[in-house]
């Protein structure tokens, strides 16, 4: 069987995996990583969303044996040691950006590394937009979308620019 | 999804020779439409031949043309530099393509080789009369796309490169989503470059993109949205399911096109 080895929240793992086998599978059933969740079958929901050497992907549509090598970064791998929570996961609290809880793990990975990209600033449409990969039944979005805008400025450590007002 | 092994070659020639190898071994890219495919079992490769380390990604600008290599990601392009100020119009498109998490992945050399019908740069390619470029030779646009999911290439063969004549004087892409899959259900690209003022529609035809010639020549006449303002296209050729008619997509790319003529000035 092949094998992969990859850097998951900062810790080297060397998995046996198939040709087949997912990104996910391996986050969720090797690892135990259950936070990154599955919620379709056809790339759309954005559920499953990791961080890949800094980039946000679905990792329902990456095969293990393509991140070899790679640094993951999960929902799992956000707060620090103590439990302090990553500034975007105390805004979707704080915001109620959340109900069922199913499509937050993605959603809160896809908006941390669209904010951390755009140090210019975001706009409410380009929040929207930015979000476009994920997929939430419940909110209405509203809220996710408040909490994004309002962990901004926590991550860049200063008031969002007026021009992107 | 049935299993496969999986292969990272490091040379074209690897590639190439692994691909040929086996009738059923297939190349993956970005993976942003093979494995869904893979996943409901609509194909089922013997090997998986990933063309990640063949050095294949980059962008570069030479006094007459912008190439942008095989496995270069929709991010990339879409954040490029040099291809906003050589062609703004495929920057833009690269940046409207599904969302962000496929554009991290998903290359212009997957997707081209893919020639979903309702992709978008296969408009992008054929409205700037660009060069696809192959391990074996280089094929016009014009003779590239051949239908729906079906293009010149012949088994095994690679893309490597897609080669953009400059210089282009105006270009923009405009695009009605289908909301949920984030495809284009009409998607028009405007060009006024060295291969002349071309119109190309994505996401409307049954044979996949196609150039709209009366559009071409009006505004090669006169260069303004008003120009294609009463142009239509004939919805016998054009597609219809349950996310649009034939007829409402025809009228849609009349609506595009003028969007798009009017956003690259
Ligand atoms: C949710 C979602 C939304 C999307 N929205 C859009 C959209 O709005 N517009 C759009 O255009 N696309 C869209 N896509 C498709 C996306 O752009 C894909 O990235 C693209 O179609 C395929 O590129 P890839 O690199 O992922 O290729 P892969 O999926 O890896 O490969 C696709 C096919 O091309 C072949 N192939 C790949 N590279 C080469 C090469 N260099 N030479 C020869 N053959 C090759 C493979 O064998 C395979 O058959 C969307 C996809 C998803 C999942
Ligand atoms: S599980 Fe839906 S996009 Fe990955
Ligand atoms: S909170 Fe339930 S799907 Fe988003």
């Amino acid at each position: 069987m092949p094998q992969v080895t990859l850097t998951v929240n900062g810790k080297r793992h060397t998995v046996a995996v198939e040709g087949r086998t997912l990104l996910v599978e391996v986050l969720r059933e090797k690892l135990g990583l259950t936070g990154t969740h599955i919620g379709c079958d056809t790339s759309q929901c954005g559920a499953c969303v990791v961080h890949v050497n800094g980039d946000s992907v679905k990792s329902c549509t990456m095969l293990a044996l393509q991140a070899e090598g790679a640094e993951v970064t999960t929902i799992e791998g956000l707060a620090k040691p103590d439990g302090t929570l990553h500034p975007m996961q105390e805004m979707f609290r704080e915001h109620h950006a959340l109900q069922c809880g199913y499509c937050t793990p993605g959603m809160v990975m896809s908006a941390i590394d669209l904010v951390a990209k755009h140090p210019e600033g975001l706009t409410e449409r380009e929040i929207r937009e930015g979000l476009d990969g994920n997929l939430c039944r419940c909110t209405g979005y509203h809220n996710i979308v408040k909490a994004v805008a309002a962990a901004w400025p926590l991550m860049h450590q200063k008031a969002m620019p007026q021009a992107a007002e | 999804m049935y299993d496969f092994t999986y292969h990272r070659p490091t040379s074209v020639a690897d590639a190439v020779a692994l691909l040929g190898s086996d009738a059923d071994a297939k190349a993956l890219a970005g993976g942003q439409t093979f494995i869904p495919v893979l996943k409901q079992r609509l194909n089922k490769p013997s090997k998986v031949v990933d063309l990640a380390g063949l050095g294949l990604a980059g962008i570069s600008l030479s006094g007459n043309a912008l190439v942008i290599g095989a496995s270069t990601r929709h991010a990339d392009v879409a954040g490029s530099a040099d291809v906003r100020r050589a062609i703004p119009g495929l920057a833009a498109l690269a940046g409207g393509i599904g969302d962000n998490q496929v554009r991290h992945r998903g290359t212009i050399g997957g997707s081209l080789a893919n020639n979903d019908p309702a992709a978008c740069y296969p408009s992008a390619v054929l409205a700037l009369g660009a060069t696809i470029v192959t391990n074996k030779r280089s094929i016009a646009a014009d003779d590239f796309f051949q239908g729906m999911f079906t293009t010149a290439l012949e088994a095994g063969e690679i893309i490597t490169s897609v080669s953009f004549p400059l210089p282009v004087a105006k270009s923009a892409y405009a695009k009605f989503n289908q909301p949920a899959s984030r495809f284009a259900l009409v998607g028009v690209f405007v060009a006024k470059g060295p291969a002349g003022v071309r119109v190309a529609v994505t996401g409307a035809g049954q044979n996949g993109v196609f150039r709209q010639r009366a559009m071409e020549a009006a505004l090669t006449a006169s260069w303004s949205p008003d120009a294609v303002a009463a142009i239509t296209t004939p919805a016998a050729d054009l597609n219809s399911d349950i996310h649009g008619s034939a007829e409402y997509r025809a009228h849609l790319i009349t609506v595009m096109a003028k969007r798009a003529i009017a956003a690259a000035g």
